[in-house]
């Protein structure tokens, strides 16, 4: 589904790769998990996967589809759900909705009616004509999601979805994911919540630096850490304990 | 077509949100033009309502003094304002408080009337009349001089109306002194008129007219084009200001993992951007057709015109949204579109000729001025206000507007996949 070869990301001026040499095949209707401390090169690479950044150098194609030569069609394909609300504050819910579907080329019953079971199936319809300013975190992240899934995509692309959520939110937006997933979606996803990719995820890759250090299934991993009794102990076994912090 | 039309209605839904921002968006023009108009209106009237308060010394007291009295008066434009010295005058013209004093010295009149006669006297007698009377000894008479005090606030172009407003009012006084004089020498009859002392030589302007119609243009119709011109390049801010919000917000970033191109989004823009010029625009005209004779400003004459003067809005709108669509593209943040934008537009004013006339720059100054879209906008707007022209003459102005708009979006369209590419 995705084959990633050899991709690399080096930002003008800086001194060391975000990504270097990444190799990884992502299998259709997976969940995987990009797990990383920060400044790992998690959004980095999903942000070449989803058409944001380019390569320094490698290649990668989704669904056999090449990203230099079929970049419109592997937009189409494919769905982001960014870390930051990329919406209008000022329009309601469904305006902003109505708006990024019909950027997908989606109009009339059938942009309303997925609209409307989005809405429905993340708790938001009596809510839909209000403008996003007065909603809340959780409500934003939803919305968020909602904007970016209305055209079905094969492939959808997750930052840190559930940040800054609560858990009622990050239960109704993890529930939903797995649904999408039920029905065909392959999902790219990066969190620091690790027991949420824990449970989440069926498999995991754990970035550091640029590049990949472990992958597998969630499970397997912790039993093969010693010690280990979740996903947190494997994180810090294989990265350390050491802060992250860089700017 | 359907993504553009979707891109135009999201943007018609963030103006109507923003109702303060829509307010100013409208009014401000509309306040802009009605207070530059009326400020600008007294400069095109001959009569003015609002006269200039001038301090005069008269140390004379004479025929001359009398005639700068008249001339003064006759001008409707000055408060005459006696004062006892010239030390007060120039006390008060410095401080501010007037702008003017004239200081009108000490035997003017009689001195004058002296050297008058004494010229006169000089040239009969080289035809060998009045022999006897000229005497050998001419008493030596000092040149004469008016002093003007002005105040140092006082803009060059009212200095210069100024001086040569007296020094006309001198001159004629002087001729008609040597007229009466040789008259007083040569008549033997008192009532016996000699010399013809009206002017010789008049002038008349002559008024340009199509289809034998005269062209009187009014305060209106020369403040009008120029300010609102001015007011549509200023959608230039919040269309930038509307673009980096989209950045910031993150839409943007959404917007380019949609498949949507780029020019689709600019384009939604410039379809609402262009409809708020032209509603702008009509708005200004309204105003000056229906608001400006009520507040006693003449009434802006739009027969016959209407549709070139849309024609030229169009195209004026059309170079305004380019520069914004430019500068919203490659501004990051409001705190670099709106300075630079507002600054911009004041800067592209002054050189399309909004506040100078180009003819009266520099030469650097006005070959500059070809190259500013509100200069071509301008000039569209006086042929169709002034010269009464039609398609043909207007053809050169909006087409060169026209291709700034194409050359402004292209460039914002490399400039953002150059930036953006993957």
């Amino acid at each position: 589904m995705i084959e990633i070869n050899q991709l690399s990301k080096k930002y003008k001026g800086a001194e060391d790769f975000s990504v270097l040499n990444l190799d990884l095949i992502v299998e259709e209707k997976e969940i995987f998990g990009l797990l990383g401390p920060n400044g790992a090169g998690k959004t980095t690479l999903i942000s070449m996967l989803s058409s944001l950044l380019k390569p320094t150098s490698g290649t990668f194609t989704i669904n056999g589809l090449n990203f230099k030569e079929h970049k419109n069609e592997l937009k189409q394909l494919i769905g982001i759900v960014p870390q930051e609300y990329a919406l209008y504050p000022t329009l309601t819910a469904h305006e902003n909705l109505m708006y990024f579907g019909s950027m997908y080329g989606l109009k009339g019953a059938y942009l309303k009616e997925s609209i409307h079971t989005h809405l429905e199936t993340l708790g938001l319809s009596r809510f839909s004509h209000k403008k996003l300013n007065t909603f809340s975190g959780g409500m934003k992240r939803r919305i968020n999601l909602i904007a970016s899934i209305l055209h079905r995509p094969k492939v959808l692309f997750l930052d840190e979805p559930t940040v800054g959520v609560d858990v009622q939110s990050k239960n109704v937006i993890i529930g939903h994911l797995r649904q999408l997933n039920a029905n065909g979606t392959t999902i790219i996803y990066t969190s620091h919540h690790l027991n949420e990719a824990e449970s989440f995820c069926s498999r995991i890759a754990i970035i550091d630096q640029g590049s990949i250090i472990i992958k597998g299934v969630p499970n397997e991993l912790i039993e093969q850490q010693e010690n280990a009794h979740n996903l947190e102990d494997v994180f810090l076994a294989i990265t350390g304990k050491a802060l992250r912090d860089h700017v | 077509m359907y993504k553009l039309l979707a891109s135009a209605y999201k943007e018609i839904l963030l103006l109507s949100r923003d109702i303060g921002g829509l307010a100013i968006l409208f009014i401000m023009p509309l306040v802009l033009v009605v207070t530059i108009t009326i400020i600008q209106d007294s400069t095109f009237k001959t009569i003015n309502d609002s006269k200039i308060p001038v301090l005069v010394v008269n140390n004379d007291k004479g025929i001359v003094s009398e005639s700068i009295y008249e001339g003064l008066e006759k001008s409707n434009s000055f408060e005459i304002i006696n004062s006892s010295s010239e030390e007060e005058a120039s006390d008060l013209v410095f401080k501010g408080k007037y702008q003017l004093a004239i200081i009108i010295p000490k035997n003017l009149s009689e001195d004058l009337q002296l050297k008058v006669n004494q010229n006169v006297d000089g040239i009969l007698s080289k035809f060998g009349l009045e022999e006897d009377s000229i005497s050998d000894v001419k008493p030596q008479l000092l040149q004469k001089e008016v002093k003007l005090y002005f105040d140092p606030t006082t803009q060059n172009t009212f200095k210069n109306a100024v001086k040569n407003g007296i020094d006309k009012m001198i001159s004629q006084i002087e001729t008609q002194s040597i007229y009466k004089a040789f008259q007083d020498q040569v008549a033997e009859d008192e009532d016996e008129v000699i010399f013809e002392t009206n002017s010789f030589i008049t002038f008349k302007e002559i008024i340009h007219t199509k289809n034998d119609k005269e062209i009187i243009p009014n305060s209106a119709q020369h403040n009008v084009p120029a300010w609102t011109l001015f007011a549509i390049f200023f959608i230039i801010v919040p269309l930038s200001i509307n673009m980096v919000k989209e950045k910031t917000q993150g839409t943007f970033v959404r917007l380019r993992t949609n498949p949507v191109s780029y020019a689709t989004v600019l384009g939604g823009k410039t379809i609402v951007y262009l409809g708020v010029c032209l509603i702008q625009f009509t708005l200004m005209l309204l105003i000056g057709i229906y608001l400006f004779p009520l507040i006693g400003l003449p009434e802006l004459d739009v027969s016959n015109r209407i549709l070139f003067l849309y024609i030229v809005a169009f195209f004026a709108g059309l170079a305004a949204i380019g520069l914004g669509l430019l500068l919203g593209t490659i501004a990051k943040t409001q705190e670099q579109a709106a300075p630079f934008g507002a600054t911009f537009v004041v800067i592209l004013a002054a050189l399309g000729g909004v506040w100078v006339p180009v003819f009266v720059m520099p030469k650097f100054m006005q070959l500059l001025s070809n190259i500013s879209p509100m200069n071509w906008g301008l000039n569209g707007f006086y042929d169709v206000f002034l010269r009464n022209s039609g398609f043909t003459e207007i053809l050169p102005e909006i087409t060169l507007l026209f291709l700034f708009f194409i050359t402004t979006t292209v460039i914002s369209i490399i400039y953002n996949e150059k930036k953006n590419a993957v």
